[in-house]
């Protein structure tokens, strides 16, 4: 009987973890070809933090563009490329995968005290899929004409008329979006099926519950945006009438399609990362998550408003008037299961005793950048102010509060949280903090002025812009700067930690959920015995015990 | 959820189905020959929405599977309904 | 006692039928949503171009797709059939009506190239100056017919190679009287596959 407090799972040593398990093939083979989800969830990893930089790389180039008016480093037309690659880099290679594939794979099965996923080749071949979807998206920059112009929207008609390679970043992003409906399929079939014998429902941790509504969305959303883009690929390939205007297409309602998945995969990209805050919360600050029940179906709530609001993209094209306000109001229902929780977050911490360890601090941060990325979509969300602020830089500085400062530092949360479990090594968290430091210092200064220069009415995605709007600008790319050392000092101090890290305990920052209660790292079967649940899932009693016993 | 599904549908059920199905599409291909105006679309949809229940629920299964499947099933042509009709939301009332 | 049960159950993990067929039809949505989005714009279209509709799909011949529906059909009744022979045990039952099954996928298939190789003698294909020559209305349905008809006869050829490693499986035993799960998934993709025709068939051809 495996109780959560008295972890009978952990390795003594004697048993091989799953980096050191009898190997089928050799080198790398053993793990490009490995059904270990674990194994699967690092390749992930390390692939999406290698396409990450590609896409920092960019944005870093652009900032520098933007530095001052006028030419600085590149022509008006690399930019337009450039920005299109950042954002579709970002966001099919780099915020979709990111939790769910890398942490989810990893973690999903142990939370629910499974030894792997439910369809374990298929979720190697979801690996596959995405590296073939990221190289066919990356090979227009090697063809002649040079890659899409059109941002990650593809907007028609200029996306069936533009003379660069618009076919492989939309054939790549077909395949990544059935990498990403393999994963969710994977994860709602674990969820229903391996659950180990005592995990009920409410019994499951929230980052599993914010998987299982992501999965649902990922699901029934992806495969809108698969046909839209496959239906622009074919038109372009054989001319077939199909949204193009001179054929008597509709424009509007390519945007309509595309949004009815784009704007879902918005929650695909930020539920999970709620999910991981809402591991990391109860754990630093010792105390049992407030309201799990409204946690868990805030999420599912989320998934269901989230997949009906995408028309707020478009307030401006010339929608009925009827739809306007149908979607404006449906906008803000999506506010309320947010609202729920970031409250029950806020409420973990009272009275809680809170330990600020590195993955402590990215999660009050994601607090933080979430809460003004969220109300600054509430503006947006009223059609009056919608108006105003449409396609200027307010909106690009809204969508990176939510996805960087977001899901960007759910991730670097996650990563701090989970490394020592998933490398058997510890960091030095005193370079983490710093990092941290650099990271929200850096953020801040990076899109706060973006708000204030859209709001004076600087236009998103302009090459040049009015001497005005310098001073944003300028302070805009400085923070760049210091954000980019940041990740720096980050990755190089987690890479670091993999050649001469500490061993790493097998709880070393006292979690009650079950990942905690094996050794680190996992071995190949995750459970010698599979556990049966008793608890629930945040159960810090035996910490508040400790406490009355001190005072 | 764990008690294997045993049941196994006769020949008998399937062919009826079919003749059923076939009956159907002859209905569909009659109606469409007369003028319903506005009407014959819906009828067409009709039709062809019976004829899709009637595959789920005996070929696929449905009918005789665990009740999560028709859950799911209800949850996934829910979305579908949701999108066409929130799209319409547009088209419908523009000027 | 009952922890070696369990165990022993999640041993055989890959044996989990109902995952599995849990598994099939959460694909089967992605395959309903991803023709959903093309009935989403077919609606639309034919919102805004009811007229050039009902006069381009006068180019069909109802013949042919009626032909096409009923061969589809009867593949679903085969198919089912194929595997309540193979949970009864009778395995060169099962066999034939797969076979069938296939045949009726390849009938479909021929008959769908005679109809669509007509139209391309009239003129009528992508980007050609006939097509183009007509209203935006009618050149949007003929973008839609060849792109829908187009991307569910893929399903069906797919589906067909799928049958065919099913007819191999059944015949070296892999799949079975006590396992048929794989035939079972099969199955619902090619039902699926008929489904989507089921709603192809009124919509383009039966709208004038």
């Amino acid at each position: 009987m495996t109780t959560l407090n008295v972890p009978i799972n952990e390795g003594n040593g004697n048993h091989l973890d799953y980096l050191h398990s009898p190997k089928k093939y050799k080198g790398i083979l053993n793990w490009i070809l490995s059904t270990d989800h674990k194994k699967i969830g690092i390749l992930y990893l390390i692939s999406m933090l290698t396409f990450f930089s590609v896409g920092v790389f960019f944005g870093f180039l652009m900032r520098l563009e933007l530095i001052s008016p006028g030419k600085t480093i590149m022509e008006p037309q690399t930019y337009n490329q450039i920005f299109t690659l950042h954002g579709v880099i970002m966001i099919f290679l780099f915020i979709i995968p990111g939790l769910p594939a890398v942490f989810g794979n990893f973690f999903l099965p142990i939370m629910i005290g499974a030894k792997d996923v439910a369809f374990p080749r298929l979720n190697l071949f979801s690996w596959w899929l995405f590296i073939t979807g990221g190289l066919v998206a990356l090979i227009s920059l090697f063809l002649p004409g040079g890659p899409a112009d059109t941002g990650w929207t593809f907007y028609i008609p200029y996306s069936v008329r533009t003379s660069t390679n618009v076919i492989p970043a939309l054939i790549g992003a077909f395949i990544l979006g059935f990498s990403s409906i393999l994963t969710g399929l994977n994860f709602i079939t674990t969820i229903h099926r391996l659950r180990a014998p005592g995990m009920s429902w409410f019994k499951m941790p929230l980052f599993v519950w914010s998987l299982y509504a992501t999965g649902w969305v990922q699901i029934l959303a992806t495969p809108i945006v698969g046909i839209t883009l496959l239906l622009v690929a074919i038109e372009r390939w054989f001319g077939v009438g199909i949204f193009d205007p001179s054929l008597g297409g509709d424009p509007i309602l390519y945007q309509h399609l595309f949004w009815i998945y784009s704007h879902p995969a918005v929650y695909i990209m930020i539920l999970p990362a709620m999910g991981v805050i809402s591991e990391i919360i109860p754990v630093y600050a010792r105390r049992t998550i407030f309201g799990y029940k409204f946690i868990a179906f805030s999420s599912l709530a989320i998934a269901l408003f989230g997949s009906l609001v995408w028309a707020h993209h478009m307030f401006t094209v010339g929608m009925s008037d009827t739809a306007m306000w149908i979607f404006s109001l449906l906008t803000f229902l999506v506010a309320i299961p947010s609202a729920i929780k970031v409250f029950n977050w806020v409420s973990t911490l009272y009275k809680g005793s809170i330990l600020l360890e590195p993955a402590m601090l990215f999660a009050l941060s994601f607090i933080f950048n979430f809460t003004i990325g969220g109300f600054t979509g509430l503006m947006q969300g009223a059609l009056a102010l919608n108006i105003h602020i449409h396609d200027t830089s307010f909106i690009v500085a809204h969508f990176h509060y939510v996805m960087f400062g977001g899901t960007g530092f759910g991730i670097f949360a996650a990563l701090h949280h989970w490394f020592p479990k998933m490398f058997g090594k510890m960091y030095n968290k005193k370079v983490a903090k710093l990092s941290w430091l650099f990271l929200f210092i850096g953020f801040q200064l990076l899109y706060f002025p973006l708000f204030i220069a859209g709001y004076l009415g600087m236009p998103r995605r302009y090459y040049d812009y009015l001497p005005e709007f310098h001073i944003w600008h300028f302070i805009s790319t400085i923070g760049s700067w210091i954000l980019i050392t940041g990740l720096i000092i980050m990755f190089t101090n987690l890479i670091i930690a993999l050649r001469k890290g500490a061993k790493a305990p097998a709880n070393p920052w006292g979690g009650v959920t079950l990942e905690w209660s094996i050794q680190s790292p996992p071995t190949h079967e995750n459970f010698e015995v599979i556990p049966v649940i008793e608890n629930e899932p945040y159960d810090y009693s035996h910490f508040e015990e400790k406490e009355e016993i001190k005072n | 959820m764990e008690h294997k599904n045993n049941h196994i549908v006769g020949y008998g059920t399937y062919i009826f189905v079919w003749l059923t199905l076939v009956t159907l599409t002859a209905l569909t291909v009659t109606v469409a020959s007369f003028d319903l105006g506005g009407f014959s679309i819906v009828v067409a949809l009709i039709i062809a929405s019976v004829k899709a229940l009637l595959v789920m629920l005996i070929f696929m299964h449905l009918k005789f599977d665990d009740k999560i499947f028709r859950i799911f099933v209800a949850v996934a042509f829910l979305t579908l309904m949701i999108f066409i009709v929130l799209t319409f939301s547009d088209y419908s009332f523009i000027r | 006692m009952n922890q070696i049960a369990e165990t022993l159950a999640s041993e055989h993990i890959h044996r989990d039928e109902v995952g599995a067929k849990i598994g099939m039809w959460l694909f089967l949505f992605t395959e309903l949503i991803l023709f959903g989005g093309m009935f989403l714009a077919y609606a639309v279209y034919r919102f805004s171009y009811r007229d050039y509709f009902a006069l381009a799909s006068k180019e069909l011949d109802v013949f042919i797709g009626l032909i096409n529906t009923l061969i589809l059909l009867t593949s679903s009744l085969t198919m089912a059939m194929s595997i309540t022979a193979l949970r009864r045990g009778n395995k060169k039952l099962s066999l034939i009506f797969l076979s069938s099954t296939i045949i009726f996928a390849l009938l479909f298939l021929v008959n769908k190239y005679f109809e669509w190789s007509a139209k391309f003698n009239h003129g009528l294909f992508p980007g050609s100056n006939d097509l183009l020559s007509l209203p935006r209305g009618e050149i949007i349905y003929f973008g839609l017919y060849y792109v829908m008809t187009g991307l569910h006869a893929v399903h069906v050829i797919i589906g067909m190679i799928i049958l065919l490693f099913m007819l191999f499986y059944i015949k070296s035993n892999k799949v079975n009287q006590d396992y048929y799960i794989m035939l079972e998934n099969s199955g619902l993709y090619w039902h699926l596959v008929d489904i989507i025709w089921i709603f192809l068939f009124p919509l383009f051809y039966l709208i004038h």
